[in-house]
């Protein structure tokens, strides 16, 4: 932890486009202050690379609060870097030490290819939620709000998985890139709730089957992705996912 | 042309209702026949282009971020209101009518508000129904919060992520009709400019951000749900991307803005740290249901918050509005809050900020309770500034945060551009000067779920069904001239990074047309831009080409934009010789230093017509008719 402005060595991944290979380049980030968050040590090194000329890293981010789930760098072999439980927009430079070499790298998955530097393709997840992530209701032809009691305890566990921001790193930090804690949440979500109930059974073995078909790969219970996951949702929700894909598939 | 805000006769309660049985409909097996384009996937935009889908229109969606889920609303915090009266505390649609029209300083349209405060029971029933997990009681029903500018618990929630809640359950139901066909959606997608056809909107320009491809995309109406322009400030509450050119580009195309200098400052924001800042973090207003507002009594009082003894202290707040206290409407709390620290009280490093102490709400409730409620926002505001607000006080100082002003509609939401329409933040309508927490969610989902799937049939009925061609002169030509335009930015190579310009614009913007304002100060900061403006023409850099992934490119753009668009709002708001709600005119203040209105002069809405480039717009007034309400000073005491 510093508290001084901190000079850093960054390793970064620069890949042109998805058509052409990438590699490792080096860059000096100086007089870093502690308060800044690591989206805005990159915006200081960008800026000093377009003064110099070359080209600026290319990378997600948008909120820049940790909801919105864009930024996505996978930083010293971390996805979102060191802290638990914050994304990489939150991440403060207060979390390195002077003279620290930091590596930056993309989501590595071939599900999620990469763009350009940083960034990479994830419409997978997309796909997956169009194949059954929802409850299908029109606008209109619904019931008062009140009508659909849900118990507290219920409604607060179908919260925590609902509040899965789709970022991704469950995906890069699993070696597997197993993107099962992802769609489990959104599975979870609807499985504890009576308004998903009716769907429930086509919901999951659709859901599951785009992610396989998306080329993601199979979960071997190491559960990296909980321990990488910013908004920290639980592998509980995979279990929950495999009850409900073989009760599902068991009375098909 | 003369503004016709087509705002249906008859008594307020009744007009909604009568109008939709007025309005023209469109056949279901003609539906299909229509196609409609939707820029924007935020609340608005996902539960209109959802909507529209659901009844049989060919939808397509377009989109800036990389998945529609990721659009600005999804920061949304503290909750949505709904006049559902859960609490028997007195709550009704004339209610929540009563405090956003008081709430917006009665600069809204009457007929507007009251339908929105109508449809917002309809929102929290299909959010409810599509799986939106609301915060709930042990006997399984909804919970509810209070909010400021009201009196009554009328906010639903979703601990403080409601934004995120309500807007993935948009997406799913956008997701559902992506998956039916009815939808094609495009992401990493920008629209560049609105193509019009006889006068009428039928379809845009957008640049594929991933190739740099430019295409063409043709529709029978065009819908802007493209957020606020609160990013001309450059520190502000929302996303990076959030920007105003979709609004600009169809302002320049012929749409009227409604009031561009209407810019709302949140004041529960983390404070400034240091030059090197891109953005400011909002803590929900909900933290006022139980935080409580202070400074020293002393100017330039340095001790720790904990060495300040209670009668050393000020609940200003709570001192000036008894009845409100630390609830009174965001304008006011942010401008006391300069006020204290325009005096010398304010603290921190930089002064620049109050306390909001939970220390009370702790004893009161406990820990437990506390962070039950507020959790998640006191990890962030730890994560942010590495203090533990569980142990001293939070810091705040208020940031801009939404804009009132926007695109000027008719009641139909519909611009003064035929088939061109605006919702949710992206148009003016609902807010007045001033937008109360947990309403900028109903309004967006009020538009998208209940007015747009209801007003736009009337206009399409109309509209001849035979598919629109993209292959056109007008679609050539406003192909070339956004070609033209992105040629022009990448062949100056001066050198001056995007980033610089946005900062000057937002510094400028800010001293100049932010909390408080002034005649010398706004005529200063018009003189500034221009300069500014040409500046950037001459000596903008930007790196890479337009055949590739390009954020400067992008970021160029928009701030080109921004420099045209925070001049009008200067100019807006030094023609409206009064103060209501967020906008403050230092010359118009009662001896108490609370806002002046003119209401016998400015009660209409400013809508600004563009003339071409380097001509002064042309001012249109819409009289706002009050016919419910009695106008009153606003009273928070």
């Amino acid at each position: 932890m510093s508290s001084e402005n901190m000079n850093l060595t960054l390793k970064v991944w620069r890949q042109r486009n998805g058509q052409s290979q990438g590699s490792f380049e080096t860059y000096q980030a100086k007089s870093v202050s502690p308060d800044m968050s690591f989206l805005e040590m990159m915006d200081v090194v960008n800026e000093d690379l377009i003064k110099g000329g070359k080209d600026p890293i290319a990378f997600d981010h948008d909120c820049r609060e940790g909801i919105c789930g864009t930024c996505s760098m996978y930083i010293n072999g971390r996805a979102h870097g060191p802290v638990k439980g914050v994304t990489a927009c939150q991440l403060h430079m207060r979390s390195f030490i002077d003279g620290e070499t930091i590596t930056i790298e993309p989501w590595r998955a071939t599900a999620f290819p990469v763009l350009k530097d940083l960034i990479v393709d994830r419409s997978a997840f997309d796909r997956i939620q169009q194949a059954g992530g929802f409850v299908s209701v029109n606008t209109g032809s619904v019931p008062d709000a009140n009508a659909i009691p849900v118990a507290k305890a219920c409604a607060d566990e179908a919260f925590n998985s609902a509040a899965c921001i789709g970022c991704g790193a469950c995906v890069a930090a699993c070696k597997n890139s197993s993107a099962m804690l992802f769609v489990s949440a959104k599975v979870s979500q609807y499985a504890m709730l009576p308004q998903g109930d009716v769907e429930r059974k086509d919901r999951v073995i659709k859901m599951v089957s785009q992610m396989d078909e998306e080329g993601f790969g199979t979960c071997t219970n190491t559960e990296a992705c909980e321990a990488e996951c910013p908004k920290g949702i639980s592998v509980t929700n995979i279990a929950r996912l495999n009850r409900e894909y073989l009760r599902a598939k068991l009375t098909e | 042309m003369t503004l016709d805000s087509k705002i249906p006769a008859g008594p307020l309660s009744e007009k909604w209702d009568n109008h939709k049985f007025k309005l023209k409909l469109v056949n279901p097996a003609n539906k299909r026949k229509y196609d409609i384009i939707v820029v924007g996937t935020g609340l608005a935009g996902a539960s209109a282009a959802a909507s529209l889908a659901e009844l049989g229109y060919n939808v397509k969606t377009f989109c800036f971020q990389d998945s529609p889920r990721r659009a600005h609303s999804i920061a949304a915090q503290g909750g949505i209101n709904a006049a559902k009266n859960y609490r028997n505390d007195g709550d009704s649609v004339y209610r929540l009518f009563y405090d956003t029209i008081k709430g917006g300083d009665y600069r809204a349209r009457e007929a507007n508000v009251h339908r929105l405060a109508q449809v917002s029971v309809n929102i929290i029933d299909q959010c409810v129904a599509q799986g939106v997990p609301f915060a709930r009681e042990y006997g399984g029903l909804l919970d509810n919060r209070s909010f400021g500018g009201a009196q009554v618990s009328r906010t639903f929630y979703a601990k403080g992520q409601t934004g995120q809640q309500l807007l993935l359950g948009a997406y799913s139901a956008m997701n559902r009709q992506i998956a039916e066909g009815k939808i094609k959606s495009y992401t990493r997608h920008e629209m560049l400019d609105v193509v019009l056809v006889d006068g009428q909107a039928r379809g845009i320009i957008a640049r594929d951000l991933v190739t740099g491809e430019i295409e063409r995309h043709a529709g029978h109406a065009v819908l802007l749900c493209t957020g606020g322009y609160g990013n001309v400030f450059y520190l502000t509450t929302y996303a990076r991307g959030s920007n105003g050119t979709a609004v600009w580009r169809a302002h320049k195309k012929g749409a009227y803005f409604g009031n561009p200098c209407f810019t709302q400052i949140h004041p529960t924001c983390i404070p400034v740290s240091g030059d090197h800042q891109s953005k400011l973090t909002l803590m929900s207003e909900s933290l006022r249901n139980d935080g409580r507002i202070w400074v020293p009594k002393e100017k330039g009082d340095k001790r720790k918050p904990e060495a300040i003894p209670e009668n050393e202290r000020d609940y200003y707040l709570e001192r000036i509005y008894p009845s409100f206290g630390n609830l009174v409407p965001r304008d006011i709390a942010s401008r006391k809050a300069k006020e204290v620290c325009d005096e010398g009280r304010g603290v921190g490093s930089t002064g620049l900020a109050v306390y909001l102490d939970f220390a009370d709400a702790i004893k009161r409730l406990g820990k437990d309770a506390v962070e039950a409620k507020y959790g998640n926002l006191f990890d962030m505001y730890k994560q942010i500034t590495g203090e533990d607000p569980y142990q001293t006080p939070m810091r705040i100082y208020p940031a801009v945060h939404y804009t009132m002003g926007g695109l000027w509609v008719d009641y139909n939401l519909m611009t003064s551009v035929p088939g061109l329409y605006a919702c949710g933040e992206a148009n003016f309508s609902d807010h007045g000067a001033n937008r109360l927490g947990a309403s900028a969610l109903m309004q967006g989902l009020a538009d998208g779920y209940f007015v747009i799937p209801a007003t736009l049939g009337d206009y399409l009925a109309s509209v001849e069904r035979k598919p629109i061609s993209s292959d056109s002169p007008e679609f050539d030509a406003a192909e070339k001239a956004v070609k033209d335009g992105i040629e022009k930015l990448l062949s100056i190579k001066g050198n001056k990074t995007v980033h610089e310009f946005q900062r000057e614009l937002g510094q400028i913007m800010w001293n100049h047309c932010g909390m408080a304002r002034n005649e010398a100060g706004l005529k200063e900061g018009i003189e500034k831009i221009k300069q500014l403006r040409n500046e950037f023409w001459k000596d903008i850099h930007i790196p890479g080409t337009d055949q590739e992934l390009n954020q400067n490119l992008e970021k160029a753009g928009r701030v080109a934009d921004f420099l045209e668009l925070g001049e009008l709002m200067m100019v807006d708001a030094l023609h409206r010789n009064e103060s209501c709600g967020g906008h403050f005119r230092e010359e118009f203040q009662t001896p108490e230093g609370e806002a002046r209105r003119d209401d016998d002069n400015y009660t209409y809405v400013a809508a600004w017509e563009y003339k071409g480039e380097g001509q002064p717009e042309q001012l249109h007034k819409e009289k706002l008719d009050f016919e419910s309400v009695t106008l009153t000073q606003r009273s928070y005491k």
